[in-house]
């Protein structure tokens, strides 16, 4: 066992400034995780050569890869940082920024697209009020199943960053929110709003950007079937659009009803 | 002035506040320091506690009601309780509206869990990340009155203070943008302070370490009383890690999961091969009847005692097993992998073992403050539900006191932040009618002005400590002196170590001046309001002299009579008369059951009269008050409110 961490970070002063490397030395522990280690580096932030230095930043919430907070290039691979275990890492440990979103500070991100994503897509059930109306619809244990394992999803932009399809520069939304979409229109309650939801991932960010590279599920810390999502809602899609166009040839206007099921 | 409510926080208890005061036609800004999604409240495992009864066994709110009081050991004024545990199924059947996936029976129904401090299936769980769905659902609900205009959220900004005008009113906060570290003033006539807990002030936690209960500690500062502040929820199964505790949840033991040690303190056997005949379930050994499932202060206490004092932990050390391998908790892999994944994955992925294959080595870690903002229990007098001591100042969700007396039943917590959240949405939404009038401007620039010289002072700081590296001491500290088991001249030593941690905060070296996303000043900030308030914290603990639910001094401890020297209280004299004169004060009437012919051992008769004493001086709640200028808080009591039943002494079998 070497008696010493060495984490090498990839650092940035503000969204204007040039990027940077600094390489710091921990002493050894065993158990710990990045987060651990950069919490070791900031009680004491003085770099490999003894250069005194501000502490890195980074977002990390709930060190228990469920708030999504922590994401970050670790050797190269989109991941969480709460969950790499050093023990398991090769050194020196190399950390950067996501590269597909605006860097606010070293390790941390704007992912704020993400978010944008869920409100164009109505990432919500329909709800008439908070006021008592009774218990929900009955719903079977698979389709319990199958919605909660895209309801674990936590933005946390892994899939993203690892998708060719998605930069800067693209309005690709990305596979999270196509996830996202599928679920809701999975939902009971959801379903109902599931052509509105079609509407959007339509155009231009949506479903047709994909490119079918399928690096967004082998990266997503949560396992989630995305690309049982995304050929999902490509299926939708292309019933729903056969469906706009016998309806718009007709002039009739839109049905209320989705093909969600 | 427009209809504008501010909520600080977007956990459950923030979103839900969220929620109904845009129903009732507010504006509302939210603020939060970190996207909503990301709130503490993801980490809750285990689930939502509902007196649902779709088991059929007879549950119903009022034995919620009773559970959740007793389980408190009386502390916590009883009409609020009341509501929550009524509300309970309602509140399911809306998370179940807004498409929380809960767990569902073979027929389609919510299916429902076993959980400490009761004998009924009342926690409806989603796998075991019921938070997370919870949270989530929320957040969608407010993502749709987003769209709508109704909620602007201000995500990645930082509460910093209420706005307060010379007559004691709030009128709005100030905030700090932590990308860029601009502050500003946001204008509104009633503020919710949903900030969650403060696990930060503990060093290590099962909380997320964004928990620093700054907000909380900030608006003390303000003025805003602070209530039952020393009881502080110690969680029996936690896996001791250098970065947090990580939780293992209580749902783990409702599914069956078993605590033991080996029966000899020298066996080194690995777990799978000792003999359940030469294991030492204690839990199950001492409580035959609640077992495993015993409230959490009391498995602390039990599994602290083991390691501590018997020296009967694992291998010698500090851990115990928790064993939900199949043979033991009679579940299949599928079905505990179908119920409890999320906390399974937790412990693979942060110790590397299987707990399906192996058992799991647990220590308590410290949880959940059942202490926080006091706020009023009714609308009474000039009291308003949720509403802090501070007119148009409200709180909701962990970041308050009300619900959970001295100790917090599992899965009680994300029901309190959603009752609570939405009551105070819902009071906040009418003051704001009644209190339309707009304050000077003045009011507003001289917060602001006030803001920007603490800002400025803590960028100027040069010293020698390192925020962090103080904060971890502060965290020993308060763990070692203030948790499981506290005696007074710890706290005394304690109270003088966070005198000398004020002290020498003065003396950081800040490190880093810049503007943009600058954590290092932001967390110097946090770290005095962290000080100020553990000083809340341990002199309530110094100043009560006795033991109830997480608030454990042996000195002061009452002693339980033998189990088979055990009677009924309701069939002691006194204790009949201490209920009658409870019922007089509340103007109430209580049905105790009727005298039994059982005679009342003279063990157990001493005992009540004893435990009689000791409600009628400290059946209280704590009162800590800041006093600008001084070391040390201002500690009083006041009457718990006791309308539903009387107290009884909590003894679980
Ligand atoms: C590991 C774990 C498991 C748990 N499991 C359960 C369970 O199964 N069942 C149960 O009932 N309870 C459980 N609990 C307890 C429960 O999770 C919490 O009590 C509850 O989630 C608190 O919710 P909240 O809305 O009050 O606060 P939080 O969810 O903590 O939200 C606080 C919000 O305030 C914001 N905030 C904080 N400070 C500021 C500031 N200065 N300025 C702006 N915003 C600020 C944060 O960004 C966040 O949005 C668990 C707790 C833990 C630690
Ligand atoms: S399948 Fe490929 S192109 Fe499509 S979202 Fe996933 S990674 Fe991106
Ligand atoms: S789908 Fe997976 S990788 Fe993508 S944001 Fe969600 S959790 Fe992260
Ligand atoms: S800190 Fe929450 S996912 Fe890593």
């Amino acid at each position: 066992m070497p008696d010493t961490i060495s984490l090498k970070i990839k650092r940035q002063d503000s969204p204007d400034k040039a990027p940077y490397w600094e390489t710091f030395e921990i002493p050894y522990q065993p158990n710990l995780n990045v987060i651990s280690a950069l919490m070791e580096v900031r009680i004491n932030p003085v770099t490999r050569d003894g250069k005194k230095t501000t502490a890195p930043v980074w977002d990390a919430a709930c060190l228990e890869e469920v708030c999504g907070s922590c994401s970050m290039l670790i050797n190269g691979k989109p991941r969480q940082a709460c969950t790499a275990l050093v023990d398991q890492l090769e050194q020196p440990i190399v950390i950067e920024p996501f590269s597909k979103f605006p860097v606010v500070r070293d390790l941390m991100v704007d992912r704020s697209r993400m978010f944008e994503a869920l409100r164009r897509v109505k990432a919500w059930n329909p709800l008439d009020g908070t006021y008592a109306l009774g218990r929900g619809a009955l719903v079977s244990s698979e389709t319990q199943q199958e919605l909660y394992h895209f309801a674990r999803c936590m933005t946390c932009g892994c899939c993203l960053e690892a998708c060719p399809q998605v930069n800067e520069h693209s309005p690709f939304m990305g596979a999270a929110v196509l996830g996202q979409a599928y679920m809701f229109n999975l939902q009971p309650a959801g379903s109902s709003m599931a052509h509105e939801r079609l509407d959007a991932l339509m155009g231009p960010g949506g479903h047709g950007d994909c490119g079918n590279a399928q690096n967004c599920v082998r990266v997503c810390p949560k396992e989630i079937p995305l690309t049982d999502a995304i050929a999902a809602i490509g299926r939708q899609l292309t019933w729903y659009s056969v469906k706009k166009f016998f309806l718009d040839r007709g002039g009739k206007k839109k049905e209320a009803s989705g093909p969600g099921g | 002035m427009p209809k504008r409510v501010i909520v600080v926080g977007g956990g459950l208890a923030g979103l839900s506040a969220t929620i109904r005061a845009a129903e009732r036609g507010m504006i509302v800004d939210l603020f939060s320091v970190v996207p909503v999604k990301r709130s503490h409240s993801v980490c809750a495992q285990g689930g939502i506690n509902s007196a649902k009864n779709l088991k059929g066994e007879g549950d119903d709110p009022s034995i919620h009601a009773t559970d959740t009081l007793f389980g408190g050991e009386y502390l916590a004024d009883q009409p609020p309780v009341k509501g929550m545990c009524y509300a309970g199924p309602s509140i399911i059947d809306l998370l179940d509206r807004m498409g929380v996936p809960f767990n569902r029976t073979p027929e389609g129904h919510l299916d429902f869990r076993r959980f400490g401090g009761t004998l009924h299936h009342r926690t409806a769980f989603a796998g075991a990340t019921t938070g997370q769905q919870l949270l989530y659902a929320l957040d969608e609900q407010v993502r749709r009155f987003e769209v709508q205009g109704m909620v602007e959220k201000y995500e990645s900004w930082e509460f910093l203070s209420l706005v307060i005008d010379g007559n004691g009113q709030t009128r709005g906060i100030t905030a700090m943008n932590l990308w860029q570290r601009e502050v500003r003033v946001f204008k509104a006539n009633a503020v919710i302070i949903c900030s969650g807990g403060p696990g930060l002030v503990f060093g290590r936690s099962t909380n997320s370490i964004i928990n620093t209960g700054a907000a909380c500690s900030r608006a003390y500062q303000q003025g805003v009383w602070y209530g039952n502040g020393e009881f502080i929820q110690v969680h029996p199964t936690s896996i001791p890690g250098a970065d947090k505790l990580r939780l293992i949840s209580e749902s783990v033991r409702g599914e069956g999961g078993r605590v033991w040690v080996p029966k000899d303190a020298a066996d080194r056997r690995a777990p799978v091969s000792i003999p359940e005949s030469e294991r030492d379930y204690f839990l199950e050994r001492k409580y035959p009847k609640y077992g495993n499932l015993v409230p959490r202060d009391v498995a602390t206490r039990e599994i602290f005692h083991i390691c501590t004092v018997e020296k009967r932990g694992i291998d010698g050390g500090n851990s115990v097993y928790l064993d939900i391998t199949p043979s033991q908790s009679k579940k299949s892999p599928e079905v505990l992998e179908e119920k409890l994944g999320g906390v399974l994955e937790i412990y693979r992925k942060f110790v590397g073992d299987d707990p399906v294959q192996t058992p799991m080595k647990i220590f308590p870690g410290m949880h959940y403050s059942m202490g926080g903002l006091w706020v009023g229990y009714g609308d009474r007098g000039d009291m308003i539900a949720q509403m802090t001591n501070v007119p148009g100042t409200f709180a909701a969700g962990e970041a308050e006191f009300q619900y959970h007396g001295a100790n917090r039943l599992g899965a009680n917590s994300l029901l309190s932040c959603i009752y609570g959240g939405m009551e105070a949405g819902e009071r906040a939404a009418k003051w704001v009618g009644s209190h339309s009038d707009e304050a000077p401007e003045a009011v507003y620039s001289t917060e602001k002005k006030r803001q920007d010289e603490i800002n400025d002072n803590i960028l100027k700081m040069s010293g020698t400590e390192n925020p962090y590296a103080l904060h971890r001491e502060l965290g020993d500290w308060m763990t070692s002196r203030c948790t499981v088991v506290r005696d007074n001249a710890g706290l005394d030593e304690l109270l003088n170590k966070l005198d000398e941690f004020e002290e020498r905060w003065k003396n950081i070296d800040v490190n880093d001046r810049s503007v943009s996303a600058n954590q290092a000043f932001g967390f110097t900030r946090a770290l005095l309001d962290m000080i100020i308030l553990a000083k809340a914290m341990a002199k309530g603990a110094r100043m009560r002299d006795e033991s109830r639910g997480a608030h454990y001094k042996p000195a002061f401890d009452l002693a339980k009579p033998a189990a088979e020297k055990l009677g009924n209280a309701h069939d002691h004299d006194g204790y009949r008369a201490y209920a009658a004169e409870i019922a007089a004060k509340w103007n109430t009437t209580f049905n105790l059951p009727a005298k039994s012919d059982k005679p009342i051992t003279p063990e157990f008769g001493a005992y009540m009269d004893r435990w009689i004493e000791i409600q009628k001086q400290w059946n209280r709640t704590t009162i800590a008050k800041y006093l600008p200028g001084q070391q040390q808080p201002e500690i009083s009591y006041r009457d718990v409110a006791m309308t539903v039943e009387p107290p009884q002494p909590r003894i679980y079998k």
